[in-house]
């Protein structure tokens, strides 16, 4: 046990030393790997911003059902209990006919003309249940439901997805799915090609000290004995450089927010990417962190396995 | 000891044997020399016997461990038997002369205490003491290969084997190296020593095994150089 410590311990710090004492191959490599995390990073936050922007669109999608003004109260209650219970069904909101007529009222506060010709007529407007749904996909559940003739038959008119709005919010939701997809296929790509990039360069500095390996070899060391200060090594690369690729991050959006807006075409919101990188700035270190260990170890694993092999001829 | 049985090695098919069918029986804690030019195949019979390469035929036993039958997996354990002194020195360049020679104990587990202890003496055997935390960048030939030979020998291993040792030396440290070589076999290392140095053979004494194009063309005790 002790003396597994011992070689655990001297794989460490051999790996610390080896890194003070390469320091310019390290900068390099430390340089590398800080431009690519730091394209993950940035991928990170725009798809978590898209997806935002999405869902606040989406969330603006709901289906209007106007109720005969003859449906009893009972009836109303029936249907808003039947309502809840599907399970595509995020929220409904019931308006009673004055509270139907208050929000067109304020809808058109400016329009006075139009005002005083609802005033003078009785409430035209129907009882409305706004219903909004968990999944914009699957808003055919719901229509079914609203087609059946005891639901249709407590309706004045058709609900309002129905005709051009249907269309819109079909559209709408192919597009935001599309979206969603993009992020994160652009996430994923990026985290490939910051690995290979980060594979590359690390290959290289170990190519460099293929004949340190090999010497250990000839001199009896064990596999892990020698590829373990060189995994140490990788891995401090990758934590200095999630560290400074989250500095980078951070130092943007502090000095050059209103930059950003501009370059990225009002496209990114960059106020919610700035709250986003603050709200979640633990987990976003984390996950740098995460992935510069995680390469920066299996890449020189992978690496130092050509030298370490034995003649087999 | 050290047993080779009719042992051939050609790198390629087209080219001669480097080693063509050599045996050699070399008993424990004998002290024995290796001549011949360059090219006599004097190297690659090292790197057999460290299983840097492998035979294209014949049989090696070293120290009790038949090498058909070694496993990957068992050839550092080999390696640490083995004390090997090479031609190209071949220290670590990120490691200081103290930690060089500490390698060779760190890989089998000696402790700390245990380290710095031992490799202060076996330095100052070779005559590097006050060079402790030079790099092998920093130092002559000479003291390069001085430190190789510490770190052959402060395992103190059954066998060791030693590449042209003095090549790179005056004839004053090549005396001293030998006097260590002589030292160790004496506590009862088997030494095998390949060298070009004639005056070297002749002084010592010792048992020649003389190699020319891949064959052992004489093997006698108590021998001179001749080629």
């Amino acid at each position: 046990m002790q003396r597994h410590f011992i070689t655990l311990w001297r794989i460490i710090h051999t790996g610390i030393v080896n890194f003070i004492r390469n320091l310019s191959l390290a900068i390099a490599a430390i340089a590398v790997m800080v431009v690519t995390l730091t394209i993950v990073l940035f991928s990170l936050i725009t798809s978590a911003t898209f997806n935002d922007t999405i869902a606040q669109i989406t969330s603006k999608i709901d289906v209007s059902v106007f109720l005969q003004d003859s449906d009893t109260s009972s009836q109303t209650n029936q249907l808003l209990k039947q309502l809840k219970a599907l399970p595509n069904v995020k929220s409904i909101q019931y308006l009673s006919k004055d509270q139907a007529l208050k929000q067109y009222e304020a809808q058109n506060a400016g329009n006075t003309q139009l005002l005083s010709a609802i005033s003078q007529t009785s409430n035209p407007l129907p009882a409305t249940i706004l219903i909004k749904p968990v999944n914009l996909n699957r808003i055919q559940d719901i229509k079914t439901f609203l087609t059946k003739p005891s639901v249709a038959g407590l309706q004045s008119d058709p609900p309002s997805y129905s005709g051009d709005r249907e269309t819109a919010i079909n559209k709408i939701t192919h597009a935001t799915d599309i979206l969603r997809e993009i992020g994160a296929i652009t996430v994923i790509v990026f985290t490939i090609i910051c690995a290979l990039i980060i594979f590359n360069t690390i290959q290289m500095a170990i190519f460099n000290r293929r004949d340190e390996i090999q010497i250990m070899r000839l001199l009896g060391a064990g596999t892990a004995y020698i590829r373990g200060p060189f995994v140490v090594e990788s891995a401090i690369y990758g934590i200095i450089s999630a560290v400074f690729s989250i500095v980078i991050i951070n130092s943007a959006f502090l000095a050059a927010s209103n930059a950003l807006q501009a370059s990225s075409l009002g496209l990114l919101d960059i106020g919610y990417a700035n709250n986003y990188f603050d709200s979640h700035f633990w987990r976003l270190l984390a996950i740098q962190l995460t992935l510069g260990i995680v390469i920066g170890a299996v890449s020189s694993t992978i690496a130092t396995r050509r030298y370490l092999k034995f003649k087999t001829k | 000891m050290i047993l080779l049985d009719r042992v051939s090695k050609k790198y390629t098919r087209s080219e001669d044997a480097a080693l063509d069918r050599v045996s050699l029986h070399v008993d424990p804690k004998e002290f024995v020399i290796v001549v011949g030019l360059s090219g006599a195949g004097k190297t690659t019979l090292l790197r057999l016997l460290t299983r840097e390469e492998r035979p294209t035929s014949g049989k090696i036993i070293v120290g009790g461990i038949d090498y058909d039958k070694l496993k990957d997996k068992d050839i550092p354990l080999l390696r640490r038997k083995i004390g090997v002194v090479f031609q190209d020195f071949k220290l670590l360049p990120n490691k200081n002369v103290f930690e060089n020679v500490a390698f060779a104990l760190e890989i089998v587990g000696v402790s700390n205490r245990e380290i710095k202890h031992t490799v202060p003496k076996v330095l100052s055997i070779v005559n590097l003491k006050g060079k402790e935390n030079n790099m092998p960048r920093e130092l002559s030939g000479g003291e390069r290969q001085r430190v190789a030979i510490a770190r052959a020998i402060v395992r103190q291993p059954r066998i060791l084997i030693a590449d042209e040792p003095t090549g790179n030396l005056d004839p004053k440290h090549a005396w001293d190296v030998i006097k260590v070589l002589e030292k160790i076999n004496r506590y009862g290392t088997t030494v095998l020593l390949t060298t070009h140095n004639q005056e070297i053979v002749n002084k010592l004494k010792r048992r020649v095994v003389t190699l020319q194009g891949g064959k052992v063309t004489s093997d006698r005790a108590n021998a001179n150089y001749k080629l």
